[in-house]
């Protein structure tokens, strides 16, 4: 059984512009292992089924597209008023000038590049452990690709509380520039931490977070994908639940012309909570992909898939979510919701529920629904003299409310919030 | 206040006229009732008043203290002092009734060239308002009209009318669905805005209402005209006989 030319072609021309990085013993067993997957399975092409909706020619194609830098001017950061850790990435590489100090209480923050060189590292369980364990029933060639050769991130052991967020900020500064990075996050039992990411990272973007929430341990993720127009990325976050574990993920993308999100959950603890969603406003060459699995593998786990999508001017929304029950996992509750809202006819949502259920005593529930503003709450708010645009907007972000619920932190969701006002307010000029 | 003459109005999308020339008076300080069968046109005429979309003036014209409303966007007849209690009010899930209210409160004013409110101001007023229409704290808190009663959300809508103080109120049907003493309630919220610079147009199937409400003049609409004005003596008449006699005079 050979891999069709197409597939061996286009991998081998990847790989050939962008080669595995030399690494010390324990990563590189870890690339060879994550080469050999990729090469089995080949990148992939529009006619795989898992990429029915969206065209991965532009994440595999050897030579990234370039993309503009987005100009912010004078407007504040996201996550300005939030103490945080900060690690920058600039272009996909590490720097340490503009970074703080990695050495916080309740957690060890050491980058790639560096604890790769080494001969052993824990990280040896888990970089490329839970992609692989993530590749089946469905195959994602391109966080092989990513495990195989990236060139920089940072591995997070939180063995306690650490007092702040860790924010990881991703600047791109080239417009040419083709980034893969890689970070491992191992929460201990007990241990607690959030998580921030913001920026558009490069014109290209290959991104891999592989997350193992030990018992009782709690993992906060919030990311905004960063307004760059042309920007395009491919991201994974591979999780694992133990037991009563709890592994929130939040993401709000607003432009950027091609991304696809991929979470792949693995509850394998009794009691554990799973929360995953994202809050997208996407307006003319926009095409975003949230791609959603979550396996039930215990009993009396809670999942939830919160996506919602604003879009205008021949926007693309894409859902493909799925929820797959084993036979064992007796007692689970699945959510999922996905919907947009088109604010034109030129926009498109396309969706993909899918409910898997193996075990008799769960209740889950999923709903897919796409729709036009409402006329009539439109109405009624400009007869009380909202004018029509504010009125709108606030349709807009109250349609978005309940993926933004889903924020844990009230401060960190204001700031979400904010930002999400801002870009409207930007829209109207 | 409002001159309303000859207005003919149909659907936009279909050739179904409804109002066949409404000619009403409205002077300042005066509460008017009008009452009529059901589909005679009353509520078509206060959306067509206050700008919604869906329906076509043909012939006619409104002037609001002098003003063109009908060549107005729905906010600008509000900021000139229009206001609808909605026959139906419309629930918006995800936007906070107190967030709606300071909105709306602040875009007209805006919209008037006066000074926004500051958000303490805001809750003050809000706060004392409500509490003498028994809506609670939690009701402010929630989204606009989800999951309201009938009745609640008809407070919510004088609620609203009180905060906005607009000069021209409509209020269609606002005593459906309201039990007797909210009915009280509601009707000491118009009654204190009662003002010589301010006019009401109350559109109500029952008496009772306007036992609370005293009109100086009763219009009867029926089939997209008013066929009978006359004064508080013609709600009773309604009450006890009915439309008949009056249809019949007409068509005689
Ligand atoms: N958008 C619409 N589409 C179709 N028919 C409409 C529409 N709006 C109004 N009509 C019709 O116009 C007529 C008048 O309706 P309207 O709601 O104004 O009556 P009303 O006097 O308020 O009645 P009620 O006392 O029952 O509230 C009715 O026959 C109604 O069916
Ligand atoms: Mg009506």
């Amino acid at each position: 059984m050979g891999l069709p030319d197409i597939k061996t072609n286009l991998t081998d021309a990847r790989l050939a512009a962008q080669p595995v990085p030399q690494s010390g013993a324990w990563l590189a067993a870890a690339r060879d292992d994550a080469l050999a997957r990729l090469r089995a399975m080949g990148l992939p092409t529009k006619r795989d089924e898992y990429w029915k909706y969206t065209d991965p020619s532009t994440l595999t194609e050897a030579v990234a597209q370039s993309a503009d830098v987005f100009d912010a001017a004078d407007e504040a950061p996201l996550y300005d008023g939030i103490d945080r850790l900060k690690l920058v990435f600039v272009d996909g590489v590490f720097d340490v000038d503009a970074s703080d100090d990695m050495a916080p209480e309740g957690v060890t923050i050491e980058r790639l590049a560096d604890a790769g060189a080494a001969d052993i590292h824990w990280a040896k369980d888990l970089y490329g452990v839970l992609e692989a364990k993530g590749q089946s029933p469905v195959e994602r060639p391109l966080a092989a690709l990513n495990s195989a050769t990236a060139t920089d991130g940072v591995l997070i052991h939180v063995t306690g509380t650490p007092s702040k967020p860790i924010s990881l900020i991703y600047r791109h500064a080239d417009a040419t520039s083709d980034a893969t990075l890689h970070h491992v996050i191992k929460v201990d039992a007990g241990a607690e931490v959030t998580v921030l990411e913001n920026g558009p990272a490069a014109a290209r973007f290959n991104k891999c977070m592989e997350v193992d929430v030990a018992d009782t341990g709690v993992f906060h993720h919030i990311r905004a994908q960063g307004r760059d127009h042309e920007r395009r990325a491919v991201t994974h976050i591979f999780g694992r639940l133990g037991k009563e574990s709890v592994f929130k993920s939040f993401t709000m993308t607003a432009n950027g012309v091609l991304t696809r999100n991929e979470v792949v959950l693995e509850l394998t603890g009794d009691d554990a909570q799973a929360s995953v969603a994202g809050a997208c406003m996407g307006d003319g060459a926009f095409h975003h992909d949230d791609t959603v699995f979550i396996t039930h593998d215990a009993v009396n786990c809670e999942s939830r898939q919160v996506f919602k999508k604003v879009l205008r001017n021949g926007a693309v929304g894409v859902f493909q979510g799925k929820i797959l029950v084993q036979p064992d996992a007796q007692k689970t509750d699945g959510y999922q919701i996905s919907q947009s809202l088109l604010l034109d006819d030129d926009s498109q949502f396309l969706a993909k529920p899918e409910l898997e259920i193996y075990a008799d005593d769960v209740a889950c529930s999923h709903g897919s629904t796409s729709g036009a503003i409402n006329e009539e709450a439109l109405f009624y708010l400009r007869s009380r003299g909202v004018e029509k645009g504010t009125a709108e907007d606030l349709l807009v972000l109250s349609f978005l409310a309940e993926a933004i619920e889903e924020i844990e932190s009230d401060d960190i969701s204001e700031d979400i919030l904010a930002r999400l006002e801002a870009w409207l307010m930007r829209r109207r000029g | 206040m409002l001159e309303i003459k000859n207005l003919h109005v149909k659907l936009e999308d279909e050739d179904k006229q409804i109002l066949k020339g409404v000619d009403l008076s409205l002077e300042a300080g005066k509460v008017h009732a009008i009452m009529g069968p059901n589909g005679s046109g009353k509520s078509t005429l206060s959306y067509v008043l206050s700008g919604k979309d869906g329906y076509e003036v043909t012939e006619g014209s409104a002037h609001l203290q002098g003003e063109d409303v009908l060549d107005m966007e729905p906010e600008e007849r509000a900021a000139a002092g229009l206001f609808l209690a909605f026959q139906y009010p419309v629930e918006i899930p995800g936007v906070g009734n107190m967030t709606f209210l300071r909105t709306a409160v602040n875009a007209q004013r805006k919209a008037r060239g006066e000074e926004e409110l500051s958000a303490g101001d805001f809750l003050k007023v809000v706060r004392e308002k409500a509490k003498t229409l028994k809506i609670d704290a939690e009701m402010l808190k929630r989204p606009v009209n989800v999951g309201f009663s009938g009745g609640e959300k008809k407070r919510n809508e004088i609620l609203q009318m009180a905060m906005l103080e607009p000069k021209m109120c409509i209020l269609d049907e606002t005593d459906s669905g309201l039990d007797v003493d909210a009915m009280k309630l509601v009707s000491e919220g118009v009654n204190a805005l009662r003002d010589a610079g301010r006019t009401f147009l109350v559109i109500t199937h029952y008496q009772r209402l306007l036992d609370h409400i005293k009109p100086d003049v009763v219009h009867i609409m029926a089939n997209g005209r008013i066929v009978k004005t006359g004064g508080p003596e013609l709600a009773l008449e309604v009450e006890q006989n009915g439309y008949a006699d009056i249809l019949a005079e007409e068509v005689a």
